[in-house]
C-alpha cells in the first residue's frame, strides 16, 4: 500500500478564509509582498496569501504540532518564541508584519511593537477591545473582573495579561511615534466567518480592532 | 547512528538497486585535500534510485552518518535479510518520494563501504593505506561528492539531506556550492561539535588505539582490533540514544535472570545490548574508518572554515531554502545548535524553516519510522519542486 499525502500544494490551487478578521487583513496586503505571521498556527494565513496573492511569507509560532502542520503544507515556519525570533532580522526584511490576537498577550508590548516595526515596513495588530460597553458594564455592575465570549477567562487564569482598548492603542501609537494608517473595528468573535465592520461608537461597539501602523514618517 | 534497518511495515520499497562505482582524480590529477595532501584515484561509492527527469530538476542528494554507506533504500537481491539504512524514509510515496525525484546516495571517502578509504589498497605499496590514507574532512568528502554529480552531468539539486555528520556535509554543500544547491535539509545535526561530542570521539578513537591488534593501523590481514572497534561502538550508542529512551528501552531490568550474577558477566539489559551492538559492528566496519570518520566530524567548524569564527558569515554564500530539524532529546547535537544556524540562516535574509520535533530517542531520533518527521520533509520537498517548475 502506498500511502498519499493529505495536503495537496497544487499552485492553482484557490483557498477561502475562514476568519472573519484574517479576512480583513489579508485585503489589506498588496500581492507580492513579503510577510511574516507572528504566531501562524495552523498557516491558514500565509497560504492563503500564498495562494491567492503571491505572497511570500514567513511564519513564527511555538507549538510543534502547528510548526510540522504548516511546513508540511509548503509553507516557511520557524518553531520559536515571538520575542526572541523577531530579533534576528535585518531592518526592513519585511512588507508586513502581522501581530493577530496576540499582543494581549505579550510580556513587553512597547519593545515587540517597536521590533516589528524595525523588521517591517509596516505592521498590523489585532487585538481584543477591553472598552466594548459589556465589559464595562460587567464591571460596572458587577464589580467582577469582565468575562465575556472573547475573553472567557478568570482573572488568574487568563493569558490575556494587557488590558488595552482601541484608545489606549491609539494613544499607544502616538506616544511610540509611529502612524496608523489604517484602522478597523469589527465586531464577531475572532473565529467566526461572519462579522461586520463596526463604524458607529467602535470604542463601545467593537469586540475587536485591526491597526495598520506605519514608521513615524510614513504616510 | 545506529541500525535500526527493518522490512517496510506496508511493504512498500523502490525494489533492488545496485552499487556502482566511480573512479577520478588519477594522478597527476589527484585531489588536494584541506590538510594540502593528495588523493588520488578516488573512488566513490553510490546508488541512484527513480528516475532522472528530461530538465535534470529533481534530483536529491541523500548523505550519509558515521556507518552508514550508499545503500539508503531497497534490495541489492530478493533475498536480502534488510533493506538500505533509511529505507523507512526513502521509497514509492514516502517521505522522500522515489516516484517523483531522482536519489543519490554517496558513500563518503574516509569510509570502508565501497569509497576510498583507509583499507583500500594505497597504489604506491601495493598494501592497504592503513594510517598511511592521509586524514579527509567533510570540505574533502563534499568535493568528492561534487565530482561525482559532474560525472552524471547533474548542475542543479533539488535538494541535500542529511542527518548527524551527513547534516554537517549538506551545510557544507549549501555553502561551498551555493549555485547548485536549491534546498537544504540539515537534520540533527551541528555547524561545530560541542566539546562534549569531541570528548566522546576523543574516548571512542582512544579505545580502538589502545587495542594491541590495531598496531598503529597496520592490522589488515592480521587479527583486527575488533575489540576496541567494539567498544568504541558502545560509546557510540550511548550518546546516540538518551536518558528516556534508555529508561524505557532497559531501565534496571536484568538480561534472562532473575538476580545479579555477582560477577562480571552483562547482568543488566543494557549491558547486554551495548556488547551486542559492539560486536555486531565489528562484522562490517573497519576501525580505521571509525578514526578517519570521527576525526573529520570534530573537524568541521562551517564557522572557521567558511565564516571567518562568525555563524552568520558562514551563510553568506548560501543560497538555498533550508528545513533545519531537531529532536527534543538529542542531547549530541541539541536544539541550542540547530537554533544557532537557524539565526544565522536569518540574517542572511535565507529562508528557513525549523521544527524541533518532540522525540523521545536521543539523537538516532532522525533514523526512526517518525509520520511528521517524514510529513515535514516531504511537504517542503513539494513546495521546492513546485517553485522550481514554475520558474
Amino acid at each position: 500500500m502506498t500511502v498519499k499525502s493529505q495536503i495537496t500544494q497544487a499552485d492553482t490551487q484557490t483557498v477561502e478564509l475562514k476568519r472573519f478578521d484574517l479576512q480583513v487583513i489579508a485585503s489589506w496586503i498588496k500581492p507580492g509582498s513579503r510577510v511574516l505571521d507572528l504566531g501562524c498556527g495552523g498557516g491558514d494565513l500565509l497560504f492563503y496569501l500564498k495562494q491567492n496573492k503571491e505572497v511570500t511569507g514567513t511564519g513564527i509560532e511555538k507549538r510543534e504540532s502547528k510548526v510540522a502542520l504548516c511546513i508540511a503544507k509548503g509553507l516557511s515556519v520557524l518553531q520559536g518564541d515571538i520575542n526572541d525570533e523577531v530579533l534576528d532580522y535585518q531592518e526592513d526584511t519585511f512588507d508586513y508584519v502581522i501581530l493577530s490576537q496576540t499582543l494581549q498577550q505579550v510580556y513587553y508590548p512597547e519593545r515587540l511593537v517597536n521590533s516589528l516595526l524595525a523588521i517591517g515596513k509596516k505592521v498590523i495588530v489585532s487585538f481584543p477591545n477591553f472598552s466594548h460597553w459589556s465589559i464595562r458594564m460587567q464591571v460596572l455592575l458587577t464589580g467582577l473582573a469582565p468575562k465575556n465570549e472573547q475573553l472567557p477567562y478568570e482573572w488568574y487564569n487568563t493569558p490575556n495579561i494587557r488590558v488595552i482598548t482601541l484608545k489606549d492603542f491609539r494613544k499607544f501609537t502616538r506616544d511610540q511615534g509611529c502612524t496608523v494608517l489604517k484602522e478597523v473595528a469589527i465586531n464577531t468573535h475572532h473565529h467566526d466567518t461572519k462579522g461586520h465592520i463596526v463604524r458607529f461608537l467602535p470604542d463601545w461597539r467593537a469586540t475587536y480592532g485591526i491597526f495598520l501602523i506605519g514608521k513615524g514618517n510614513t504616510t | 547512528m545506529s541500525e535500526y534497518i527493518e522490512h517496510d511495515k506496508n511493504g512498500v520499497s523502490v525494489g533492488l538497486v545496485e552499487k556502482k562505482f566511480f573512479t577520478f582524480a588519477e594522478p597527476p590529477d589527484s585531489l588536494i585535500l584541506e590538510s594540502n595532501a593528495r588523493l588520488g584515484p578516488i573512488t566513490i561509492a553510490y546508488e541512484t534510485l527513480g528516475t532522472l527527469d528530461a530538465d535534470k530538476n529533481n534530483v536529491i542528494l541523500i548523505l550519509h552518518a558515521l556507518s552508514g554507506d550508499s545503500h539508503v533504500a531497497g534490495y541489492y537481491s530478493e533475498k536480502d535479510q534488510k533493506p538500505g539504512w533509511w529505507d523507512i524514509m526513502v521509497g514509492p510515496g514516502k517521505g522522500i518520494d522515489t516516484d517523483k525525484y531522482f536519489v543519490i546516495c554517496s558513500n563518503i571517502i574516509g569510509s570502508c563501504m565501497g569509497s576510498t578509504g583507509p583499507s583500500s589498497i594505497n597504489p604506491a605499496s601495493g598494501n592497504p593505506y592503513g594510517f598511511d590514507f592521509p586524514v579527509v574532512t567533510i570540505g574533502d568528502m563534499v568535493k568528492a561528492q561534487k565530482a561525482l554529480l559532474d560525472h552524471l552531468g547533474i548542475e542543479k539539486i533539488l535538494s541535500v539531506i542529511g542527518g548527524s555528520i551527513g547534516g554537517m556535509q549538506v551545510l557544507e554543500w549549501a555553502v561551498r556550492y551555493p549555485d547548485m544547491v536549491v534546498s537544504a535539509i540539515p537534520l540533527a545535526t551541528t555547524t561545530r561539535h560541542s566539546a562534549l561530542a569531541i570528548a566522546f570521539n576523543e574516548v571512542a578513537r582512544q579505545a580502538i588505539m589502545a587495542d594491541p591488534n590495531w598496531d598503529k593501523g597496520k592490522y589488515y590481514g592480521r587479527a583486527k582490533p575488533n575489540l576496541g572497534l567494539a567498544l568504541a561502538r558502545m560509546i557510540g550508542h550511548v550518546t546516540y540514544l538518551s536518558d528516556e529512551a534508555m529508561r524505557r528501552k532497559f531501565g534496571r531490568r536484568l538480561q534472562n535472570k532473575i538476580d545479579f550474577s555477582f560477577n562480571f558477566d552483562a547482568d543488566f539489559q543494557v549491558e547486554s545490548y551495548l556488547r551486542y551492538q559492539g560486536q555486531k559492528f565489528v562484522d562490517r566496519f573497519d576501525a580505521n574508518s571509525f578514526l578517519y570518520i570521527t576525526k573529520a566530524s570534530d573537524y568541521f567548524d562551517l564557522r572557521r572554515q567558511h565564516g571567518g569564527g562568525s555563524e552568520a558569515e558562514a551563510f553568506a554564500r548560501a543560497k538555498a531554502k533550508f528545513l533545519v530539524i531537531s529532536f527534543t532529546s538529542d542531547w549530541l547535537y541539541p536544539t541550542y545548535q540547530s537554533k544557532a544556524m537557524v539565526k544565522a540562516m536569518k540574517k542572511n535574509n535565507l529562508d528557513v524553516s525549523f521544527c524541533e520535533i518532540e522525540a523521545e530517542w536521543g539523537h538516532d531520533a532522525f533514523l526512526l519510522p517518525n509520520e511528521r518527521l517524514s510529513a515535514l520533509i516531504k511537504g517542503f520537498l513539494e513546495r521546492n519542486f513546485a517553485e522550481g517548475r514554475k520558474k
